[in-house]
């Protein structure tokens, strides 16, 4: 065996290996995060680390999800998506409209070609005719909840519904995995052997069974494709030639022309995916999610998505960490009072042990001091309250966004050449 | 300017509006309606001075808002936060209204737009320090600091200082009429007739006011060319002496200050209470109309009393049963998107045409150093 490749495989083993080791590690401190929360709460909550929870902040988390790999998609092929929040909005009424005339499934595919021919007109303007890409997805934005007020004057009025929202609809059917969370395996009603463990009420143990078994039962069909998106973007970006042309675009895309690659071609197929994904994450959003379509339901959901994808670094997989985290404040606000309250104490936890690490990492003391008094006034705040008003779960991804943009800006890496115009011939 | 010149400037917004036009009367025709009789409608409806009036009512808030928007532009700032910056501005300003009671006429008005202007280039502010200290994007910002505004300060606020009412709107007091913005219908009804049920809002005259002092301020002073300057091309500015993150601070500031003004109109000339059902959507309508406008004090004007005029009077199109009037919301998106790329064209055309000017020009004289041009 020629050294060389010695060397290149343990390279590869140090940092696939500790990549993986890494997220491992970042997973368990959260859940002990988590369960320490739940242990010190001055108000009792289960509801921290219960499947329940963590099985609906799963579902919330999709359309996020959808709309941040949408992102991942446009912005590595070098086009900024601002227009994210208008595709969702088309994907809520086609998915509503297509699940009226054809099921859920038939819903969900006009869900995403809408998306996708909302993904089709940013990437004229943006890409064909050079318009500025925010301004072209402003543009979107604003044409979006035009079209679909119009059209639901036209086709939910007469149908029980009115000009801002549909009549129900019925989702797709959900599972729950046999043996490990208690499904049925063939007619056969299989232990659940996480659930068990959640109820025996051990420190740590309990939370990380119930947070596991959330992924595990009655989860539709619907969100384990929208998660097995992730691996499936991975794959596509990183392990084929259209992944690599695609990431070319948005890096150098002069440097691509020249090897010969179509980079308009490679930039309308990341837009329109992009909007194929968001159109998806709003068809779900109104058929699985509220079994309707409502004017602003999407709540500025495809920004959010947008922001994840920042600070997940323009990856799929910190996407969808950045997700579930929006998705699992999204679910207490629906849920339990106590475990939105018993959220200061977790953020006071964090930002004492972030300040911790940064006194053993000798980081500067001004930053340090910063985070110890926010650390004491939150902590204020919880210890004189019992709860926190019903907006503040509301706006908790909005100011974590601010939040993490604010401390994390200088690890974050764009394209190279995200945003900017680009004429072939022309630099 | 000469003709060309005018012909450029006006050829891409008329070329998108009738193209527009296009596409409404197709979506009318497909959805049954006969769109010449519609059109018909819209136009007669719009011809009367109440739907004129109405036009400039709602003329006047977009206009704002589009200035607000065009200052941030100017230096290439996507301010994207109006929409919060006017809202949390009118909920402050009309709790402080309401709060100081009874004054003197002009002095309460006065109060009232100061604390709604200090409160816009506060939020706005806010977005801009981000920007300076810790290079976060003022898009992802100001979209975030729309939602914590407007779902998080007002509604929590709105919730602890509403008063009691007999009417199910959760609402704020009522200022006093002394904080009220007079009507110019009296003004009007001298060279027309007697108005029914609306009155124009006086507050026109604040938006002109304003409109003016922007275009003097970016043409004119020192501060519009620093924004301009650095808005096209900020390492050349700074290499001037133009210190960029104090020039964004200060556009955003000045952004979020006319934002303030947004909802001041419907604040002081039409509803003097903030509840919940205070007009949203003004701040990404604004974006709209300096889309079209072009971020021109002009151009502005003209395109918010046209989206102005075209919500106004497609009214008729619902009552007399020939679409819903929802359609408008779909021109005004085709007329953007046709705008934004017919305005990209020309700038393309005019930097092709320069750099052909150019090259001839060098033919002609030869290079510099006396070499000829083709080696």
């Amino acid at each position: 065996m020629s050294d060389v490749r010695v060397l290149r495989r343990s390279i590869v083993r140090d940092t696939v290996l500790s990549g993986n080791r890494r997220w491992l590690v970042y997973g368990l401190g959260a859940v002990l995060l988590l369960a320490a929360t739940q242990q010190f709460a001055s108000l009792p909550t289960d509801d921290l680390t219960s499947s329940g929870t963590w099985s609906i902040a799963l579902a919330w988390s999709v359309p996020i999800l959808m709309a941040g790999l949408g992102g991942v998609f446009s912005e590595r092929s070098g086009v900024v998506n601002i227009g994210l929040e208008g595709m969702l909005i088309l994907g809520t009424w086609f998915g509503a409209f297509g699940t009226m005339v054809g099921g859920p499934w038939f819903g969900m595919l006009l869900a995403a070609v809408a998306g996708a021919m909302g993904g089709l007109v940013m990437a004229v303007a943006a890409v064909g005719f050079n318009v500025d890409h925010i301004i072209a997805g402003v543009a979107i934005n604003l044409m979006a909840p035009g079209l679909t007020r119009f059209l639901s004057d036209l086709h939910f009025s007469d149908r029980g519904g009115s000009i801002t929202q549909s009549p129900s609809i019925s989702g797709v059917s959900d599972f729950t995995l046999p043996i490990l969370a208690g499904g049925t395996l063939f007619g056969w009603d299989s232990p659940d052997i996480l659930g068990a463990l959640e109820q025996a009420e051990v420190f740590f143990v309990s939370d990380l069974a119930g947070i596991l078994r959330g992924f595990m039962f009655q989860m539709s069909w619907l969100t384990l494709i929208a998660f097995l998106s992730v691996p499936l973007a991975i794959l596509l970006l990183w392990k084929t030639r259209f992944g690599l042309r695609l990431r070319s675009c948005g890096e150098h895309p002069h440097a691509a022309d020249s090897l010969g690659v179509n980079v308009y071609k490679y930039k309308y197929y990341g837009v329109v995916i992009s909007g194929f994904l968001a159109g998806l994450g709003g068809g779900f959003l109104a058929i699985q999610l509220s079994g309707l379509y409502k004017e602003g339901q999407t709540q500025g959901k495809g920004y959010i998505g947008l922001a994840t994808m920042i600070f997940g670094n323009w990856n799929p997989l910190g996407t969808a960490r950045g997700a579930l985290l929006f998705g699992f404040t999204e679910t207490l606000r629906l849920r339990d009072e106590n475990a939105a309250h018993g959220l200061l104490l977790l953020v006071v936890i964090a930002v004492v042990l972030l300040i911790i690490w940064r006194f053993l990492k000798r980081r500067g003391y001004a930053g340090t001091l910063q985070l110890a008094i926010i650390a004491i006034a939150i902590g204020f705040w919880y210890a004189n309250s019992t709860s926190v008003p019903n907006q503040l779960p509301a706006i908790t991804p909005h100011i974590a966004v601010l939040v993490v943009l604010l401390f994390a800006t200088s690890r974050l890496r764009p394209p190279a050449a995200d945003g900017l115009p680009y004429r072939k011939g022309e630099s | 300017m000469t003709w060309v010149g005018v012909r450029r400037m006006i050829g891409p917004p008329l070329a998108a509006v009738g193209l527009a036009i296009l596409v409404a009367a197709l979506v009318l025709a497909v959805s049954g309606a006969n769109p010449f009789v519609a059109f018909g409608n819209v136009l007669e409806y719009g011809t009367r001075l109440e739907t004129v009036i109405e036009a400039f009512n709602r003329a006047t808030p977009l206009y704002l808002s589009g200035i607000a928007f065009a200052i941030a532009m100017r230096m290439n700032l996507f301010q994207i936060g109006v929409e919060g910056q006017y809202i949390l501005a009118a909920f402050f300003a009309a709790y402080v209204g309401a709060g100081v009671g009874s004054l003197f006429p002009p002095l309460h008005v006065l109060v009232i737009l100061v604390a709604a202007m200090i409160v816009g280039a506060a939020w706005a502010g806010l977005a801009g320090w981000m920007k300076v200290t810790r290079n976060v994007h003022e898009v992802i910002s100001t979209i975030m600091l729309n939602a914590i505004a407007v779902a998080g300060i007002v509604s929590f606020l709105l919730g602890r200082w509403k008063i009691e009412s007999e009417s199910l709107d959760t609402r704020l007091g009522d200022i006093a009429t002394s904080g009220w913005f007079p009507s110019l219908n009296p003004i009007v009804e001298l060279v027309t007739r007697e108005i029914k049920r609306v009155e124009l809002t006086g507050f026109i005259l604040v938006a002109a006011v304003v409109g003016m002092a922007y275009h003097l301020i970016i043409n004119r002073t020192r501060l519009g060319y620093d924004l301009r300057a650095t808005g096209a091309n900020p390492w050349a500015a700074e290499a001037s002496g133009v210190p960029p993150k104090r020039t964004i601070v200060l556009a955003m500031l000045l952004s979020g200050a006319v934002a303030g003004l947004v909802g001041m109109a419907d604040l002081l000339g039409d509803q003097h209470f903030y509840s919940l059902r205070f007009p949203q959507g003004l701040g990404f309508a604004g974006i709209a109309v300096a889309l079209l406008g072009r971020n021109h004090a002009v151009g502005a004007a003209i395109a918010a009393v046209a989206f102005g005029w075209l919500e106004r009077a497609s009214g008729v199109l619902e009552v007399r049963g020939d679409a819903p009037r929802e359609i408008v919301t779909i021109m005004v998106g085709v007329i953007i998107l046709f705008a934004v790329i017919a305005y990209a064209l020309a700038q393309r055309r005019r930097r092709i045409e320069a750099a052909a000017a150019a090259a001839t020009q060098v033919t002609e004289v030869g290079a510099p150093d006396g070499k000829e041009a083709d080696t």
